[in-house]
């Protein structure tokens, strides 16, 4: 193995942030934020050159760091995978960055602020980790990129420092930590079979003995903690929910798709002729058992924050629905192509489209000091852009054309018609409605009349955050047209075909009749209320049940026991499947 | 010298095990970082075992995962002081230590 | 004999575990597993680890079991309450399952592991000439993985802003912790003025064979933390306000020359992290010389916590 011209670029995107973090902590006080808007811009233009680089290399860009190949040095490799990931993350961050000007300014006459001083420094901590997540060749760095992404992800959980937040802190730190520990006791495994961690070559030697089956069970599981797959949802609902919003859409948008990448890396990298058809039909399983828990208790919240984010305990299950679909019978492993395509595609809209719904999400929240989905009423007239930005990030989120949802849909259902699995059609149909559903809801109450006079902006909210979360929302709601791109993309449905917009019209009337059926407060009815009201007299106690459910599956020793069934569920579909 | 990794090996899964069991059923956060680190100190000694097992060239280990374990060592160390500091500052806030979220407010349907 | 010792060694481990696990009361578990520390140490002797059983000792022992045991008797009067929060036998009796599941799965792997075990030691050997160091694993954390090594550093500081970031706005700037005061003529500053000048010259010594022989800067630096953390128990020390520029930078400082000699390598080796031949081992005692102080430092500001006194 060598390295190939531009490599160093890959240095540079790891390293670019972690440099700001130092001279931002070093410097102090007002210069940490400009450290991050300097480090951001260079960031992009390091993202920019990566994808530029990438056809002289032949597609993957390859780095040995020291000069030292593996398996005695460490490699960092950028595949289609990492470099559609890098330059996605990029905006992102430069969103959240613009976003968080309004929020994290140090105040005048103090010299230096706690929360302004850890917010900027611990961006780019994420961003760093992040980008090394995507690029590192090996699996112990990876454990180490993992262990410096929870670091830099706990402390923005609890940044105002109340009672609840330091509580969901440390729910999700001990938890997280849970994971890495199994992730890191299954590299050793690995290593004690292989005598190496790096991926490419594991990737020619896996086999499925005996260690390398727990190891993968292991490490799975693991992962899987870290990325709140259900049911191992327990500590993302209080943390993404309670954070401040720029630290909540860094968290739901970006921190989450770090481990959810190593899962990716670890099944179609590390062992792809380990797991079998069975492993990942339990893998999709529990991503379905997310899209039916997760929506439903989302419709049932009552804050818009938590709305969001038992939203994203959904749309995680949405990124694992890609692994049976990918499985190729004939060569009994997985294979990259265009369920790949699809997932990675849900994984970016869903990274800009979660982004802005927390944004606005705050922007609501600041501007009416509250969050009620039931007192909304008014915002609509108060804070327009807002609240477009909510109705455009709920379009790209339940994956109406032209978001870039929409196009990964269609990516998954062409995989699940080639293979015949046409039940996994119905959880992405179903999916959609019920996302569809809280959407409606939350913006039936929006733009209901407010219950006494006009609502005035309790406090003013800064336009450029305004538009900074509408530009990702509209970000993700364009992604469709990577239609237009390469392939595999070039095989998708024209996005604005009119048979598309029939099918939109269905979701929204669908979502809306589930929002009248289960939404946990109906603005006023305009029309049919005593049929809704006898519909609902069946419907809401199965609503409320999902948020018993969720509740039971949220007590720790509930969420750890389920940990270790998960590992022994994984072990024994891998055994069982050969 | 096998002996000794495949001993230290297996008193390793017992140290997981234990620790698991500890980390599902005790509720003082304190006693769940301590069961962090009795697993972790499992998973450490079984790399130390494979270490031990790859002995060669001279050496009574493999340097590559003694160097790891020792970057491992550090890491957990971090986690741990972090998990402590949360727990501290938690506690100092509200006086008890319990992982339990509040109970939700009360509301019912319309 | 010597299997035997493995023997007693195995069982003191998993008896010292299960005591931790099981303790009554959470200061006995604490206790309890600075005592697992201690005895680890001697495992890792025992499997030929003794740079690890230096690193377990220093860090995994002693610094986390101190920490621990402190954070133990701050938490005492949650004990009661906790109990409360039991789980019930059912709980109790499927997490014993699960739990035994998982050690009879990983026995099971352990026992299936390949024969002849792989081992990268002989390629480190062919390669360790050129770094110039004589101690494997040194070459191994500072030259062949360096990365590895460099993200450790930043690790320690992430952790570290992690803890400062839990301060009350109040207090942000000011120093860590409670102020300690102790009888200057007591037992403990007694020990404070003794031990540090010995600790010193230990930390050192195990620094500076830590290229040739086992040891190295995470060691040393835990001996300077804990020397410099008994000063300040005994009061004859304080921590420093965390808003000062020479904390900042020192804390900063041994990445910063661990990054400037790797982006250096670009030009000069070929490679970021590579190093030119004839100066490897020069090079590698320069970020070992860098990294000390800032690691020592950020330990011993990890252990001092949060920050908790304004300044005036």
């Amino acid at each position: 193995m060598t390295a190939t011209p531009g490599g160093l670029l890959l240095v540079a995107a790891v390293l670019v942030p972690f440099v700001g973090v130092l001279a931002g902590f070093a410097l102090g006080g007002r210069n940490a934020q400009r450290v991050a808007a300097v480090t951001i811009l260079a960031g992009a233009a390091i993202a920019a050159a990566i994808v530029a680089a990438a056809p002289d290399s032949g597609g993957t860009l390859v780095y040995l760091l020291g000069g030292w190949p593996p398996p005695l040095g460490i490699a960092l490799r950028a595949d289609a995978l990492s470099l559609v990931m890098i330059p996605a993350i990029a905006v992102v961050i430069l969103g959240i960055g613009v976003y968080a000007r309004a929020d994290f300014a140090t105040p005048e006459g103090v010299r230096e602020a706690r929360a302004p001083l850890v917010f900027w420094t611990l961006l780019l901590a994420i961003w760093g980790a992040l980008n090394l997540v995507f690029v590192a060749g090996e699996a112990f760095f990876e454990q180490v990129a993992l262990e410096l992404l929870t670091f830099a992800a706990v402390p923005l959980v609890s940044l105002d420092g109340k009672a609840e937040t330091l509580r969901a802190a440390l729910r999700y730190l001990l938890y997280a930590l849970s994971g890495s520990i199994f992730y890191l006791l299954g590299a050793v495994l690995v290593y004690g079979t292989y005598g190496t961690l790096d991926i490419a070559l594991l990737g020619e030697r896996a086999d499925p003995d005996p260690a390398t089956l727990v190891a993968a069970a292991l490490m799975t599981v693991g992962l899987a903690a870290k990325t709140a797959l259900f049911p191992l949802h327990l500590w993302l609902p209080p943390a993404h929910a309670g954070a401040p919003p720029a630290a909540s859409a860094v968290l739901s948008g970006l921190v989450v798709k770090g481990s959810w990448f190593l899962v990716v890396r670890l099944w179609f990298d590390v062992l792809p002729g380990v797991v079998t058809a069975p492993s990942a039909e339990l893998l999709a399983a529990l991503g379905a058992g997310a899209i039916l828990v997760g929506n439903v208790v989302a419709l049932r919240q009552e804050r818009l924050k938590l709305l969001v984010a038992y939203s994203t305990v959904a749309q995680i299950g949405y990124l694992f629905l890609m692994f049976p679909l990918a499985f190729d019978a004939g060569a009994a492993a997985l294979a990259r192509g265009g369920a790949l395509a699809g997932g990675t595609l849900q994984a970016i809209s869903h990274a800009l489209a979660k982004a802005a719904m927390f944004m606005a999400a705050g922007l609501v929240y600041r501007g009416l000091g509250h969050d009620r989905i039931a007192e909304l009423g008014g915002v609509a007239r108060a804070l327009p852009l807002t609240v477009l930005t909510f109705a455009v990030a709920g379009l790209a989120l339940m994956g109406l054309p032209p978001s870039g949802a929409f196009a990964a849909k269609k990516l998954l259902l062409d995989a699940a018609g080639m293979s015949g699995r046409w039940w996994w059609e119905t959880v992405l149909d179903v999916g959609g409605l019920l996302t569809a559903s809280y959407v409606v809801l939350v913006l039936a109450h929006a733009l209901a009349r407010p219950a006494g006079g006009a609502v005035e902006p309790a406090k003013p909210v800064s336009r450029l955050s305004e538009l900074a979360a509408l530009a990702l929302a509209l970000g993700s709601l364009a992604l469709g047209f990577a239609a237009l791109g390469p392939a595999p993309f070039d095989a998708l449905p024209k996005p604005l075909a009119a048979k598309e917009f029939g099918a939109a019209l269905v979701t929204l009337t669908g979502g809306a009749v589930l929002a009248v059926a289960l939404g946990r407060k109906l603005p006023p009815l305009a029309a049919g209320g005593g049929l809704a009201a006898a519909v609902r007299r069946v419907t809401v106690p199965a609503g409320a049940a999902f948020v018993r459910a969720d509740g039971v599956l949220r007590q720790w020793p509930v969420a750890a026991l389920a940990l270790m069934l998960a590992a022994i569920a994984f072990a024994a579909t891998m055994l069982l499947g050969r | 010298m096998t002996d000794a990794a495949t001993l230290f090996g297996l008193v390793a899964a017992a140290l997981v095990g234990l620790g698991v069991y500890a980390l599902i059923v005790d509720p003082q956060p304190l006693r769940k970082i301590l069961a962090f680190n009795v697993i972790g100190a499992g998973v450490f000694v079984l790399f130390g075992a494979v270490a031990h097992r790859g002995a060669a060239a001279g050496w009574g280990g493999d340097p590559v995962p003694q160097a790891l374990l020792i970057t491992g060592l550090v890491v957990a160390f971090a986690a741990t002081a972090l998990a402590v500091a949360v727990l501290l500052r938690l506690h100092a806030e509200t006086g008890s230590a319990t992982l339990a979220p509040e109970p939700p407010p009360a509301a019912g349907d319309e | 004999m010597i299997a035997a010792l493995n023997a007693a060694l195995a069982v003191l481990v998993l008896a010292l575990a299960v005591w931790t696990v099981a303790a009554r009361s959470t200061f006995a578990a604490t206790v309890g597993f600075v005592a697992y520390g201690l005895v680890l140490t001697l495992v890792w002797v025992q499997l030929q680890g003794v740079d690890i059983a230096l690193t377990e000792g220093a860090i995994g022992g002693g610094l986390t079991g101190a920490m621990l045991v402190a954070a133990a008797a701050r938490l005492r009067d949650t004990e009661a309450s906790a109990r409360a929060e039991r789980p019930g036998l059912a709980l109790r009796i499927a997490a014993a399952c699960v739990a035994a599941c998982v050690t009879a799965a990983l026995a099971y792997a352990i026992l299936a592991l390949p024969e002849p075990a792989p081992t990268l030691a002989h390629l480190t050997a062919d390669n360790i000439a050129s770094t110039g160091v004589a101690n494997p694993i040194t070459a191994v954390l500072i030259a062949f993985r360096a990365m590895d090594t460099l993200l450790e550093a930043i690790v320690v500081l992430f952790a570290m802003i992690g803890v400062w970031s839990l301060a009350p706005d109040r207090a942000w700037g000011g120093r860590p912790g409670q102020p300690h005061h102790a009888d200057p003529d007591g037992i403990l500053a007694w020990f404070a003025r003794v031990l540090p000048p010995i600790g010193i010259v230990v930390a050192i010594y195990i620094f500076w064979v830590g290229a040739d022989e086992p040891g190295g800067k995470f060691q040393a630096a835990t001996i300077l933390a804990a020397m410099w953390m008994l000063a300040v128990v005994a009061g004859l020390a304080d921590a420093p306000p965390v808003s000062r520029t020479w904390v900042r930078l020192a804390l900063v400082g041994g990445a910063v020359v661990f990054l400037a000699v790797g982006a250096a390598g670009v030009v000069t080796a070929g490679a970021f992290l590579a190093y030119p031949d004839g100066y490897a081992k020069l090079l590698i005692k320069l970020i070992e010389w860098a990294l000390l102080p800032s690691i020592a430092l950020a330990l011993a500001l990890i252990m001092a916590g949060a920050p908790e006194r304004p300044e005036r």
